[in-house]
């Protein structure tokens, strides 16, 4: 959501069914990870992606790259055997 | 330790490209494309339908844990073998259009191969969101964790 635009607490809260407390406490912990950033403006504060820490967790494409990597894994062992059983 | 699966996706382009060496002779790899038993083992889905030539059509279908099913389907364009397959892929009821992928075997050695898979989206949009399906997955399992430390906090 975050990474599309900043959002306020609130705004955030509100797509989950979750108390709205509980989000606070969340955006608190993932603020303090340095993945959100925080910014006043005026009476609300709005949150953020920090785009950069987010990279360096996790790279988009890697979970995509990991699925592939696991099927050819697969695809590997399974014709090893084959070939041996021939 | 190096990455034997590689993906290749430019920013702002709607194709990537995954390529892959396997430590198996190229008819081998290739077999693993074609015979609809091994398809069935290393894809995780079952086979309906494989017709290994030009105009040829294939039919896959999965079951989730939950018992719902997942339809792919696509046609062959192409059908050179030991060589290559250039073939449509389509996820059924996903709001997604057909992609398109030229698949590219290589004989490196008598006993490695090496696969080039050329995929095509309708729009860069489309691609950046199915790059992403399995990471926004992960994120839901993060997330589903970071409630329950949450909830211990409390």
């Amino acid at each position: 959501m975050v990474a599309s635009q900043s959002m306020t607490a609130g705004a955030i809260a509100s797509n989950f069914d979750t108390a709205r407390p509980t989000v606070s406490k969340h955006l608190q912990i993932l603020t303090e990870c340095e993945l959100l950033e925080q910014k006043q403006n005026g009476r609300e504060i709005y949150y953020y992606i920090n785009a950069k820490k987010m990279k360096a967790v996790a790279d988009f494409i890697e979970p995509f790259r990991k699925m592939w990597d696991d099927r050819f894994n697969k695809l590997e062992s399974i014709m090893k055997q084959y070939k041996s059983k021939k | 330790m190096e990455q034997k699966t590689k993906i290749h996706a430019e920013d702002g382009k709607q194709e990537i490209v995954i390529t892959r060496e396997f430590d198996l002779p190229l008819e081998l790899l290739f077999k693993a494309y074609t015979e609809a038993g091994i398809v069935e083992q290393w894809m995780g889905t079952k086979v309906l339908k494989l017709e290994n030539k030009k105009h040829g059509s294939y039919q896959f279908e999965t079951t989730d844990p939950k018992g719902n099913r997942y339809g792919f389907n696509g046609v062959i364009h192409e059908f050179n073998m030991n060589r290559k397959i250039t073939r449509t892929f389509e996820m059924e009821n996903a709001p997604f259009d057909a992609q398109l992928e030229f698949l590219d075997f290589e004989r490196l050695t008598d006993n490695t191969s090496k696969l080039n898979m050329h995929v095509i989206y309708r729009s860069v949009e489309v691609r950046d969101q199915l790059l992403q399906l399995p990471f926004a997955q992960g994120i839901n399992m993060a997330h589903t964790r970071l409630e329950y430390i949450v909830s211990k906090l409390k």
